[in-house]
């Protein structure tokens, strides 16, 4: 394929689709050995309270402050999450569950009884986004690349996801020794003066605005599938968690890129007319490559029961 | 109960707090409806060998965590030599119950001894040869120099006891607190645990353990500290140690049998 082709048709939909594996699977590595997995899934399930929320105050569908919402919405989740865990002294599987049916029910409840029937809030869209549609008109090849004006016609979703995902480089890196240490030790992390309360929920914040912010651009699919199945097929490869996280990154990237592609000429090759969605694609790779990892993986065995003293 | 804790930790003042490694005042914890600590008292010895003991459930892993800041107090005030804890962490080194973490998580044993060298490091400080020598050194007082490069899930009990105990040395604390080594190790293990707490406390080091087996505690402690909720005895083996305060922590919980064979062995 061509550069006028690519660039301006595929290039953005697979950057786009790779930030949001990456910003997604990174936090996810924590919380898969955390046991707060799901937090993903409940993220996804309140940005639609917040979101009603969000219109019901500006009254129009825009983005900015639907986004607000949502991000909103997941914070207030997750430090509910969070203090019910803690003061109910409960598993964090059932905090999640009574936060978000709770919010996701108040969001129906708010949509049915408030004037929004009127507005097209569309479940589809939420589940696979629209990655396909994320295209960059303003190029002509790769040469817009350094064009200024062609740059200014991206597609606002881009820069986004992609500050995003810097935004949770960096929060991994300066804090992974704190959160390595908390997420294997809780005990011995307070006793050496790590605030493990705040770094835990600074880590389940940080998922929730790489969530939102991929969830606006890619979906709710891809996001739940990200923050799980990256990092627990990266689990299978590795003994250790450096290596590990780099796996993630590694499946997360070929999940978008792969499923992408598949997804666009997969059918075409099957003989079939019409491409399939790209985010159902990218969270069926990703899933496969779980099961692959879980079969053949060096380190799929669970060594560590600790009873054969 | 805020001020009544106040009332008791002026009244014990004299006691020596301004030296002790560990002096806890008016401790309460509950967890729910029912306090697992109440209002306890707390003086450990400065380098001595306390073995913190007292039937299931008594609060003595909560003790000890409440005092760490592990687990939030209802109340209570903690000194470290003389100190707040705050101010004080870099001079403690904390062994938590082995059953406390997931060994399946992905690290080597040699990354869990380099935990204990985090403050140290700081956030992005790069681990260097001086502070691997120091890991492989602590992991050789433990005798488990060899098992550098395994993963943790892949050790037996014992050794992963050993692990924890080789992260506290890398630490090169004042004061060590220790929950329930002991519990479900090998007698090698067992053995090679004892030698590395005495040679701390000869090294003018404060120990501090919850214990559970009481046929070793004349044999392994100098200082013992009873509980049962509440405080029930505190002081030397022979002074705190007798069939009369164990009696009272334990109650019907201890046979009769049980208690005349300590008391034997104790003479």
């Amino acid at each position: 394929m061509s550069g006028e082709e690519f660039v301006p048709l595929s290039l953005t939909p697979l950057l786009i689709g790779t930030f949001a594996a990456i910003a997604c699977a990174l936090p996810g590595n924590f919380l898969v050995l955390r046991k707060q997995a799901l937090i993903g899934d409940a993220i996804s399930h309140v940005v639609l309270p917040g979101i009603v929320v969000a219109f019901l105050l500006t009254g129009a569908i825009s983005t900015w402050p639907m986004m607000l919402g949502a991000a909103g919405a997941a914070v207030v989740a997750v430090v509910m999450i969070e203090a019910i865990r803690r003061l109910g002294q409960i598993e964090p599987g059932a905090a999640m569950g009574v936060v978000f049916t709770t919010m996701f029910a108040g969001g129906v409840l708010l949509l049915e009884q408030t004037d929004t029937s009127t507005v097209h809030l569309d479940v589809e869209h939420a589940l696979y986004g629209n990655l396909e549609s994320l295209i960059w008109l303003d190029a002509t090849g790769w040469q817009s690349l350094l064009d200024v004006q062609a740059l200014a016609g991206l597609p606002p979703e881009l820069p986004r996801i992609a500050l995003t995902m810097v935004g949770v480089i960096l929060f991994t890196w300066l804090f992974w020794r704190p959160l390595k240490i908390s997420t294997f030790d809780e005990g011995f992390a307070r006793t050496i003066g790590i605030r493990t309360g705040v770094l835990g929920m600074a880590l389940v914040i940080t998922a929730a605005i790489a969530a939102v912010a991929a969830f606006d651009a890619v979906g709710s699919i891809i996001v739940i599938a990200m923050f799980i199945c990256p990092p627990a097929a990266a689990r299978m490869m590795t003994n250790r968690l450096e290596t590990q996280i780099a796996w993630s990154v590694i499946f997360a990237t070929v999940s978008a890129v792969f499923g992408y592609v598949l997804a666009g000429y997969g059918p075409l090759w099957l003989g079939g007319e019409d491409a399939v969605s790209a985010a159902g694609m990218i969270a069926t790779i990703s899933g496969l490559m779980l099961a692959l990892t879980a079969v053949f993986g060096p380190c799929r065995t669970r060594s560590g029961a600790p009873s054969h003293a | 109960m805020l001020e009544l804790a106040t009332v008791q930790g002026e009244s014990v003042e004299e006691q020596g707090v301004d030296h002790s490694p560990l002096a806890i005042r008016g401790m309460t914890v509950s967890y729910g409806q029912k306090p697992a600590v109440f209002s306890v008292d707390m003086t450990v010895q400065p380098g001595a060998m306390t073995a913190i003991i007292g039937p299931n459930g008594a609060g003595k892993s909560t003790l000890l965590k409440a005092a760490l800041g592990i687990v939030s107090p209802l109340s209570g005030q903690v000194t470290v030599f003389g100190q707040p804890l705050e101010d004080q962490r870099a001079r403690i080194a904390y062994v938590p119950q082995r059953a406390s973490v997931d060994w399946d998580f992905p690290t080597r044993v040699i990354d869990v001894i380099l935990m204990g060298l985090s403050r140290q490091l700081g956030l992005l400080g790069r681990v260097r040869a001086r502070h691997k020598a120091r890991a492989m050194d602590c992991l050789n007082r433990v005798g488990m120099r060899e098992f550098a490069d395994r993963q943790i899930g892949q050790l037996s009990g014992g050794q992963q006891q050993r692990v924890f105990l080789a992260r506290a040395l890398a630490q090169d604390a004042d004061l060590y607190l220790l929950d329930e080594p002991f519990a479900g190790v090998d007698a090698a293990t067992e053995k090679a645990i004892i030698a590395v707490l005495k040679s701390l406390k000869e090294a003018g080091k404060t120990v501090v353990v919850v214990h559970h087996d009481l046929a070793t505690v004349a044999d392994y402690f100098d200082h013992v500290f009873l509980i049962n909720t509440r405080k029930v005895a505190e002081g030397s083996v022979a002074q705190a140690f007798t069939a009369e305060t164990l009696q009272s922590a334990y109650g019907g919980r201890l046979a009769t049998a049980q208690i005349d064979q300590i008391s034997r062995a104790l003479g």
